[in-house]
């Protein structure tokens, strides 16, 4: 097996680390675990150094990432790493798949909650009564109440739609 | 906006009239906002940039909240002008640079203030006196959805509020508190309190905040974690934890009181006799020794001094707020010298 960073030497350091559940390998060759084992220290907590961790940890996928490019702006993954800043908002959506592990990494959470603007807090209601209506789904399964259950599940598919249009109608706005 | 109207009062949250104010000076919270598929600051074009200043223009005057507030570019001002602002804290260091396409909302009692293309498209402030997240949080989220029926923010469900820098991210928040720690600093348990904090997500800079150092005891402790939990909950846990951090303190102050009362007051009276008598004086041996003058008043040792003068001489004797009162540029050692006299002036 090659280093992941260097891509020439035998990986003889594997190193496994395991996030909010969510498991990254790193195969690393001498020379390169070594450089990753000084950048580990610096990096901790250090917003100024987060290009630096935003590479950390993720599987080098160097030919995907450096075309990745935000279809609103036109900035690319590879700036956001240069200079830790993003594009625009849109930004999140194009870079998701990266951006997802260091923003567990920044705050421990990819979630948010709490405020709303006005324009979102329709979906985000949306979205907390099909919570609301899968729990109870779920408990109506466990009671083998089945009509009731059938009922539910049409009530979520019905809300889901909606929250699809709703989406949908913000977009082409 | 005339800066000059500023610089002859004081500002409110200087006055040292909130909870706690002899341990914490002020409560900020700000709020980092963008607008809706428009590119961040950095990475916006001329005229992107001058709709962002319109959106601000037009929000100043449609919203009852910030009536009365004054709307400026930063090329309206002077670099002295700009200097000035950031001592009183109305803006970073960062908005004085590249001033073009930048803005700044003032209200004139210094309690609002919003950035205009900073690293992000707006950012809120809202100071209060003393030790007071539950009133800058109310008045804060008031702006915010005042300003939203004019300007569509940039929010994902998933992500919340989206800014230019992911640590942001989430509630955009952070909330912030002065904080003036002599007696943990004397009693050498400062840095056991200041490594307890980082372990709970919560940073700790200097004075001037992001990679200034802690002169004169005093320290910026703010919440590091945006994404994840409701605005209400991070202020409570900050204020629980910080309530802990203010009890600290003054348990400390009374243990000093008891122990060594006399080795303090000649302490704080021969720094008392410096500044009343110094003719010239630097900047940080300034912050030092009012550090210590501030903390003889609250220990009830130094009385011919009130806080609110103590907080005047700190705002007055800075680099910019001096040469504005001289009214032209004045060298380092000028400055040194005119320092020394307003000094003196104050204290008499």
């Amino acid at each position: 097996m090659v280093c992941d960073v260097c891509g020439k030497s035998e990986a003889t350091v594997h190193l496994t680390e395991i996030i909010n559940n969510e498991v990254t390998k790193l195969h690393l060759c001498e020379t390169c675990a070594r450089e990753k084992a000084s950048e580990m220290e610096e990096h901790f907590g250090l917003a100024e150094l987060l290009s630096g961790l935003a590479d950390f940890g993720v599987q080098v996928e160097s030919e995907e990432m450096t075309k990745l490019k935000c279809p609103n702006c036109g900035f690319t993954y590879m700036d956001f790493k240069k200079i830790g800043r993003l594009g625009c908002g849109e930004c999140y959506e194009a870079f998701k798949k990266n951006l997802t592990p260091l923003l567990k990494r920044i705050h421990g959470a990819d979630q948010h909650y709490g405020k709303a603007p006005i324009k979102a807090q329709k979906i985000i209601k949306v979205r907390d009564d099909i919570q609301d209506i899968k729990s109870r789904l779920q408990k109506a399964i466990t009671m083998e109440e089945f009509e009731e259950a059938a009922r539910l599940r049409d009530e979520i598919k019905e809300l889901e739609k909606k929250m699809t249009r709703k989406k949908d109608k913000d977009e082409n706005r | 906006m005339k800066i000059d109207d500023l610089l002859n009062k004081t500002s409110e949250w200087l006055k040292a009239t909130g909870p706690n104010s002899d341990v914490v000076i002020s409560t900020r919270i700000r709020l980092a906002r963008n607008v809706d598929k428009v590119p961040f600051s950095h990475w916006a074009n001329k005229k992107q940039k001058e709709e962002i200043l319109s959106l601000a223009e037009e929000a100043l005057e449609k919203t009852n909240i910030l009536k009365g507030a004054s709307y400026s570019r930063m090329t309206d001002f002077s670099e002295l002008d700009r200097q000035f602002l950031i001592e009183r804290h109305l803006m970073s260091p960062e908005h004085a640079f590249d001033p073009e396409y930048k803005g700044l909302i003032i209200e004139p009692r210094e309690i609002i203030s919003i950035m205009v293309n900073e690293e992000d498209h707006f950012r809120i402030q809202v100071v209060q006196s003393g030790f007071n997240l539950r009133d800058a949080w109310g008045l804060i989220n008031k702006i915010d959805n005042e300003t939203n029926e004019i300007i569509n923010y940039s929010y994902s469900v998933k992500w919340g509020y989206l800014t230019a820098c992911p640590t942001n991210a989430g509630t955009g928040m952070r909330a912030s508190l002065m904080m003036h720690l002599p007696a943990l600093v004397m009693t050498k348990q400062i840095n056991k309190m200041l490594q307890a904090l980082t372990k709970l997500g919560i940073a700790v800079r200097g004075l001037y905040g992001e990679g200034t150092e802690a002169l004169g005891n005093f320290f910026q402790i703010s919440n590091q974690v945006t994404l994840g939990r409701p605005e209400e909950d991070i202020i409570g846990n900050f204020e629980r934890i910080m309530n802990k951090v203010i009890m600290r303190e003054a348990q400390a102050r009374r243990s000093l009181l008891m122990k060594e009362k006399e080795a303090l007051s000649d302490k704080i009276y021969r720094t008392y006799g410096t500044l009343k008598n110094a003719r010239i004086i630097t900047s940080n041996e300034t912050i030092n020794l009012m550090s210590s003058i501030r903390f003889g008043v609250n220990m009830g040792i130094l009385a011919d001094v009130s806080i609110k003068t103590v907080n005047e001489i700190f705002i007055m004797s800075q680099p910019a707020h001096l040469q504005k009162l001289e009214n032209k540029i004045l060298t380092s050692d000028q400055r040194d010298m005119k320092r020394a006299d307003i000094i003196r002036e104050k204290l008499k």
